[in-house]
């Protein structure tokens, strides 16, 4: 592959990032079609991690975390942003080499920069998942998240996946020299038609800060909880996986939106995420079923 | 002799495990030579962000075969002894050991020959078993592997004598095992491929050339020099912390400090969020001005120089910093929107306990409990003390506590200050979370100690009510930190607070005495002392408690104490050892002994003195006066000593002579118990 150039805009880190760990054997996959609050939540890593065979993905998710939202006004902060993934199962010994590859073709150059692996132990209480590794530094901004797998929903993983994620807002700022992610080039600014970060998201930010904020209804919210949970417990005892996973997937965006409309206490907080924690299990031993029997 | 050089190359350890890590690491290997019987001079751990190595001196090239003689159980033992004795020896059964008649009789005996050799063949084993038990906080597996460790495992080191040690440690699974050998890496990022190595000399000089400084105290002085220079340049004085630098030269091979700007925009922020901003999230070190203040830079250290000599580094760093200070700013600017006051419904969805209520619950009890205390902190003013109680957990839905949960209070104080708030009040809030440690420092200031004692009086009454006591090894409510706060509020600023007032339980009120105690250790008064005087019980006012113990301990110290205490002894060991001939005799000598009973002057001469004693003790101790109580005392002490001399307490002819005199040594006993139990000093 001819080494590409290095990126300009928002979309070419994540064309680059794409190009990249495609070259290291990984399935480009395509953003999972629900909401969720971190990229781990795609089927193609929670559900992948578990089980025996071997497994290598990448791919962009769009990540809602409600109670992020800053009506705009924060340049940093966002309840709508991207995580790139990459999941490599098992992780190869050369695992860390391929990922400052990846810096390298994204146009961090360790010669000129300080790039740190500093202890950062990964857990989902949601997901019942946890693992060990690394937030990394590049001049004391956290750029990736790396995390090996060693539980998922409950369950003591056989392969240990690898898994990276870039939260791209964030490195693109970094790599673009940007005060405010709204000031981001989303495209070249040679483009033709040149668009920034804040063109496409702004209004977005600001509209869904006062829905998560202020107007969400949380009695409908409240019963989507109860129904999402209903539906995947059902769906589990009928041994289907994947359409109860989704199931437990809205159960936590509900829970997410009542939280950041401020109307869990702490004591309920807790036990809302055992409950999706609960579908989150019996989920993946549901998956492990039905992988066992098609093996 | 030789050397052993094993160095353990992974991916990145936290800092915070490597130094235990390495230790144990020595340890392991030194019990394994130990137990192995290989002798050698001196151990060495060493530790950086990617490996543990450990050099071992003057081991010896080979070992001779030793044989050892175990004495096994008697001839004719029960078979569990039998068994035990063979399985100890690694014997298979009874035709390899030997009978042997001691003397005492006849008992088994084995002779156990550890067979010598090259030390090279002992010590993979010796390694392998120490790697295998090093006890990591959080260890992991990895790829198809099974072997736990704290992270990726890369290679393996290990050279005995200039040559490598045949051995592998097996990763388990599919993968294959990491074989030892001769070789090592350099920095990450400043060296390329690897480096082949003889012995820790060569080890150390060529890690140094390909940019690591293996040794951890090496890089903390790299460290602290390099940063020290560049804040004389910039005028400012470096804000050490050990924590932090323990922590940084674990994040770094190759360290190197740099000087970076806060931005100016931040400056009105308050300095505590600066720090915490740079010290907790981003491991930098604050500086300060000349008078004290927060400065404007602050030192970053770096694992490489960088290209452009560090300007990349220092700029992205300030934008890092610029980032999380803008989010703080934020809240800053947000925050103070809304007054304190108006926060307080907010309270009412922040759970406390699930069993204790809301925090506006925990509030309004602070509140009631706060004013109580205040009328015995000289100086509160009641209405002062209520408003900072009633905003004092105010600051708990604040955005900025909401991110910065370790500035609660501190932030509260600002908010209040910027509210113009009475500054007593902004104080309180501030204030009402200290003591958190026995290094900090201790609210002075009568409305700051009216609502810091109420805060830890609150938690304590109410843990305790729902049985929630912490026991040896837990506290998870930090039950024993609040309880020596209030110690420390109450003796420091000599609070008189009759602490039964607010303490009903008597385990509670225990639990302060206990406190009290562990406290006045450290401060060096006898513990035999403090449990003379804790024993008389009913004691709940700390400051007369201490008054009592220090009166005690000066008296004690004196001639006459000492001398006093001997008499006092007497006197108990004979009333004691009558007691125990005859189990009725505590009834009968109960009281004042009968004056016309008193035959011998040495004898009225102590009834005498006792009854003055009798007379000064109860107005000197209605008047606090316990050095008056102890001069009391000090007149007892010749007629008692002449008492001993002249008088034969256990006269065997005239039973009543004997009784009254034993009523006068039980009042000696008895009188001076009052005020303190003597029999638990210590001669």
């Amino acid at each position: 592959m001819s080494a590409p150039s290095k990126p300009q805009c928002f979309q070419e880190l994540i064309l680059t990032l794409q190009d990249y760990w495609a070259g290291q054997g990984c399935l480009i996959l395509q953003p999972f079609d629900m909401e969720m609050g971190a990229g781990t939540f795609h089927t193609a890593t929670t559900l992948r991690a578990l089980g025996p065979k071997p497994w290598r993905a990448a791919y962009v998710q769009p990540c809602r975390r409600p109670s992020d939202g800053r009506y705009g006004e924060n340049p940093n902060r966002l309840q709508h942003y991207y995580q790139f993934q990459a999941i490599l199962k098992p992780s190869p010994s050369d695992i860390l080499e391929r990922y400052l590859g990846s810096l390298d073709a994204i146009g961090i150059d360790p010669g000129l920069h300080d790039i740190r692996f500093v202890e950062d132990d990964w857990e989902s209480p949601t997901l019942g998942a946890w693992g060990l590794g690394w937030e990394v530094w590049c001049d004391g901004m956290e750029i990736t998240q790396f995390t090996y797998f060693q539980q998922v929903g409950g369950i003591e993983v056989d392969l240990v996946a690898g898994e990276i994620t870039y939260g791209l807002e964030r490195l693109a700022m970094y790599l673009f020299d940007k005060k405010t992610v709204y000031d981001l080039p989303f495209n070249r600014v040679d483009s033709e038609v040149p668009l920034t970060y804040g063109d496409v998201f702004l209004q977005n930010e600001q509209e869904q800060s006062a829905y998560n904020f202020e107007h969400a209804d949380t009695d409908m919210l409240f019963r989507h909880f109860a129904d999402a949970e209903k539906e995947c417990t059902g769906l589990v005892g009928k041994k289907l996986p994947l359409p109860a996973y989704e199931q437990c997937i809205k159960a936590s965006h509900a829970f997410n939106l009542l939280d950041a409309r401020g109307v869990i206490s702490v004591t309920e907080r807790q036990s809302y995420i055992l409950r999706v924690r609960e579908l989150a299990k019996a989920c993946c031993e549901a998956w492990l079923g039905t992988r066992k029997k098609a093996a | 002799m030789a050397e052993l050089l094993f160095e353990l190359l992974s991916e990145e350890i936290p800092a915070r495990m490597q130094a235990r890590a390495s230790d144990d690491l020595k340890r392991l290997v030194c019990d394994g030579l130990k137990a192995a019987g290989l002798a050698f001079a001196g151990a060495r751990a060493l530790a950086t962000p990617r490996r543990l190595a450990l050099v071992v001196d003057g081991l010896p090239i080979a070992r001779e075969d030793v044989s050892e003689e175990k004495r096994g159980p008697r001839v004719g033992a029960p078979d569990q002894a039998i068994q035990g004795f063979l399985k100890g020896a690694g014997l298979a059964s009874l035709d390899q050991a030997e009978k042997r008649d001691t003397g005492k009789g006849e008992f088994w005996f084995a002779v156990v020959t550890r067979k010598g050799g090259p030390t090279a063949d002992a010590l993979p084993g010796i390694l392998d078993a120490a790697m295998k038990s090093l006890p990591w906080p959080k260890s992991m597996k990895w790829g198809s592997g099974t072997m736990q460790w704290v992270r990726p495992l890369q290679s393996i080191l290990a050279l005995f004598d200039g040559k490598v040690l045949v051995g592998e440690i097996a990763l388990g699974g599919t993968m294959k095992p990491i074989v030892f050998g001769d070789l090592t890496r350099g920095h990450r990022f400043r060296s390329k491929g690897e480096i082949r190595v003889t012995d820790f000399d060569d080890y150390a000089s060529k890690l140094k050339a390909a940019h690591v400084i293996v040794d951890a105290a090496e890089r903390k002085k790299i460290i602290l020099d390099g940063a020290e220079k560049l804040c004389a340049g910039a005028q400012v004085a470096l804000q050490t912390d050990d924590g932090l630098l323990d922590e940084v030269a674990g994040l770094v091979e190759w360290p190197v400090p740099m000087l970076g700007t806060i931005d100016a925009a931040f400056m009105d922020v308050p300095p505590e969020v600066l720090i915490v901003s740079m010290k907790t999230h981003q491991r930098y070190f604050a500086t300060a001005t000349k008078d004290g203040r927060l400065a404007n830079r602050f030192v970053v250290v770096a694992n490489t120089e960088g290209r452009d000599g560090g300007a990349t580094i220092v700029d992205g760093n300030e934008r890092v910093l610029r980032a999380r200070l803008s989010d703080a700013k934020f809240f800053w600017d947000q925050d103070r929107k809304v007054r304190l006051e108006d926060r307080l419904p907010a309270l009412k969805d922040v759970v406390f306990h699930a069993m204790l209520g809301t925090q506006a619950e925990r509030v309004s009890r602070i509140a009631r409990l706060a004013v109580e205390i205040a009328g015995h902190v000289p100086g509160a003013d009641l209405g002062l003390v209520e408003q900072a109680a009633l905003l004092c957990k105010a600051d708990l839905v604040t955005g900025m506590v909401g991110e910065f949960p370790e500035l609660q209070g501190i932030i509260g104080r600002y908010y209040a200050l910027s509210e113009d708030l009475p500054v007593a009040v902004a104080d309180a809030i501030g204030d009402h979370y200290s003591p958190a440690g026995p290094n900090d420092r201790c609210p002075d200031a009568p409305v700051s100690i009216a609502v810091a004692l109420a805060d830890k009086l609150d938690a304590l009454v109410s843990f305790w009510s729902i049985g929630e006591k912490p026991t040896g090894s837990r506290d998870p409510f930090a039950l024993r930190r609040a309880a020596l706060g209030i110690v420390r509020i109450v003796v420091e600023n000599k609070i008189r607070l009759p602490l039964r007032k607010f303490v009903k339980a008597d385990d509670l009120l225990a639990f302060f005495a206990e406190r009290l105690k562990v406290q006045m250790r450290e401060k060096g008064v006898r513990h035999d002392v403090v449990d003379a005087v804790l024993a008389r019980g009913h004691e709940d006012d700390l400051i007369r408690l201490l008054a009592r113990v220090e009166a005690l301990q000066v008296f004690l110290g004196s001639e006459a104490g000492k001398n006093l205490l001997t008499g006092y002894g007497r006197a108990a060991n004979i009333v004691r050892a009558e007691e125990k001939k005859d189990k009725a005799l505590a009834a009968k000598i109960a009281g004042v002994p009968d004056a016309a009973l008193l035959e011998q002057v040495e004898e009225k001469e102590v009834a005498m003195a006792l009854a003055g004693v009798e007379r000064a003790l109860a107005p000197a101790l209605a008047a606090e006066d316990f050095s008056g109580v102890m001069a009391a005392f000090a007149g007892l002490r010749g007629p008692i000593d002449v008492f001993f001399d002249k008088v034969t307490v256990n006269v065997a002819d005239k039973p009543e002579l004997r009784l009254n005199r034993l009523k006068l040594l039980n009042q000696i006993r008895a009188t001076m118990d009052s005020v303190a139990d003597f029999s638990k000093i210590e001669g």
